[in-house]
């Protein structure tokens, strides 16, 4: 700011960029402070642990959703918010580890052949498991070196989303008992943001 | 990280949970200090949570284990009718329209007709019953029921030699009950046993906890409760007992019948595609504790399932 200001050019649009930047990263933080704030002063309920679980279960899943959303919904705005994509992207993945160690450390307490037993045994478990662990490389080349780096092949290798929105969602709808109405509201926005790009690829061809 | 169970905006758990106060209650009343005890329960005077049964003999078959707070049996449970969220019967207890309230008894008996929920109960001695209940969704609480067994009332309506099992029914009120509303089960909700499991002592009818009428969301006002089997079996706000010559279908049999068998008995042994069957989370406590067979009620119970293959009828 202060170099526009030495030169005389004004940049409110880097300026605004940068507020921007610090409005998502702050939204994305909102829900874990709500719980935190909630766990602190008020009530997690009879299950505290399970309530915890879910909640960053779901907002893990919502973060993916929004993540996979900036591209259509740049294309339909014709607004260059695609440079915020990676802020939201790397919260999914914080609420995920949150989400990972809360059932390592609170729900099963580190009992690691239950966790294996788990993993093996309970589809569930195991499409959660593979949609985390396919997230790690992709928030490790999340960073400007990684895409310079690996050039063409960043964009394959982040093609994995794909695949782990679809084991995040299976992840969910495989646990609910009989209530699907919100598995299938998921279910609805992962086809549409998946559909379009279908449409954009069939389209290019 | 901080997991307070208490709200700050209301009341602690302990001032709403009596069970500190309930545990010593027969000796303020025998210290003839009834009144100052109606004093220390919270509620116990107030309309909303129905009158006090006063004191009930003990039952041989109760647990001394550490109950759970009355508050948690009461702001956590499955009623689906009330609505899928955990806290939602709670919230939506008044849509439960419990009086008047009707019980059918129908079927392979030479006592079938209608009773009123007074009628149906009246001729029965209520007793305490202190007993773990475990939810299919591995998470476990030991509440002190008040009811009577129902075995008394199986003798009462005087089933023939036709009738094997015994079919139940919950309340269907698409109308008041909000939860209904939309087919995530197959309404009404229903639910069964052999004869001979109804006739077990274990099995009860309650009308009551904590030594108060069963709040709405806990079944009012009448439950079946049978702590072998996982709580789902324990269908709540009865309104129909039909003794049947076939296995009853039951409403989370049909709902995904590779999930919930129709005996569906707690066996730590036999793990649920979803959860593991090992281990329980008791509520209020953090670690999990290892499950017991039949929910550690093997002694009264393993007999009426000998010989059969229990991975197959589970």
């Amino acid at each position: 700011m202060s170099n526009a200001a030495a030169t005389g050019v004004s940049r409110p649009g880097a300026r605004a960029v940068r507020a921007a930047r610090v409005f998502v990263h702050i939204a994305c933080l909102l829900p874990l402070a709500w719980l935190v704030w909630t766990g602190v002063y008020r009530d997690l309920g009879a299950n505290p642990i399970e309530y915890i679980t879910r909640f960053l279960g779901d907002w893990t899943l919502r973060l993916l959703l929004i993540t996979l959303a900036f591209t259509p919904v740049a294309a339909l705005l014709r607004a260059p918010i695609v440079r915020y994509r990676r802020a939201v992207g790397l919260h999914c993945f914080f609420y995920a580890v949150c989400h990972f160690v809360t059932y390592i450390w609170l729900d099963q307490f580190f009992d690691w052949q239950s966790i294996v037993e788990d993993i093996a045994e309970r589809p569930f478990i195991l499409a959660g498991f593979t949609a985390f662990v396919l997230l790690l490389p992709l928030a490790a080349t999340s960073n400007a070196a990684a895409v310079r780096r690996l050039q063409h092949r960043w964009n394959q290798l982040h093609r994995l989303v794909y695949v782990i929105a679809i084991a995040g969602l299976l992840h969910y709808w495989w646990l609910v008992r009989a209530d699907f109405l919100k598995a299938w509201i998921y279910l609805a926005i992962l086809a549409t943001l998946l559909g379009y790009r279908l449409w954009r690829y069939a389209a290019r061809r | 990280m901080l997991i307070k169970i208490t709200r700050k905006s209301q009341p602690k758990a302990s001032e709403i949970t009596p069970h500190e106060v309930y545990l010593k209650r027969r000796e303020f009343i025998r210290a003839g200090a009834g009144a100052l005890a109606a004093g220390l329960l919270p509620g116990a005077a107030g309309a909303a949570l129905g009158p006090d049964f006063g004191d009930l003999p003990d039952s041989r078959y109760n647990t001394d284990e550490k109950l759970t707070s009355y508050e948690n049996v009461t702001t956590y449970n499955n009623f689906y009718e009330l609505g899928t969220g955990k806290d939602d019967p709670h919230k939506n207890a008044d849509s439960l329209v419990a009086e008047p309230w009707s019980i059918e008894v129908s079927g392979e008996c030479a006592k079938p007709g209608v009773y009123s929920v007074e009628d149906f109960v009246k001729p029965h001695k209520l007793e305490d019953r202190i007993y773990r209940l475990r939810c299919v969704e591995a998470w476990s609480m030991v509440i002190p029921w008040v009811g009577f067994e129902v075995g008394e009332v199986v003798k009462r309506c005087e089933p023939n030699s036709h009738a094997k099992y015994v079919a139940f029914k919950t309340i269907l009120d698409p109308e008041n009950l909000p939860g209904q509303r939309r087919r995530v089960l197959d309404w009404p909700y229903k639910e069964g046993l052999r004869l001979d499991e109804a006739m077990n002592p274990l099995a009860i009818f309650a009308v009551g906890l904590y030594g108060k009428a069963l709040p709405n969301q806990n079944g009012a006002p009448l439950r079946l409760v049978v702590p072998w089997k996982y709580g789902f079996k324990s269908i709540k706000s009865v309104v129909s007992m039909e003794f049947t010559r076939d296995e009853p279908p039951t409403a989370w049999g049909r709902q995904a019948p590779g999930e919930y068998g129709f005996y569906s008995n707690v066996n730590p042994e036999v793990n649920h595609p979803r959860w593991s069957q090992r281990r329980e989370r008791r509520i209020g406590e953090f670690r999990k504790r290892k499950t017991l067979m039949f929910n550690g009620y093997e002694e009264e119970v393993a007999h009426l399932y000998a010989g059969m293959d229990l991975k197959k009828n589970f």
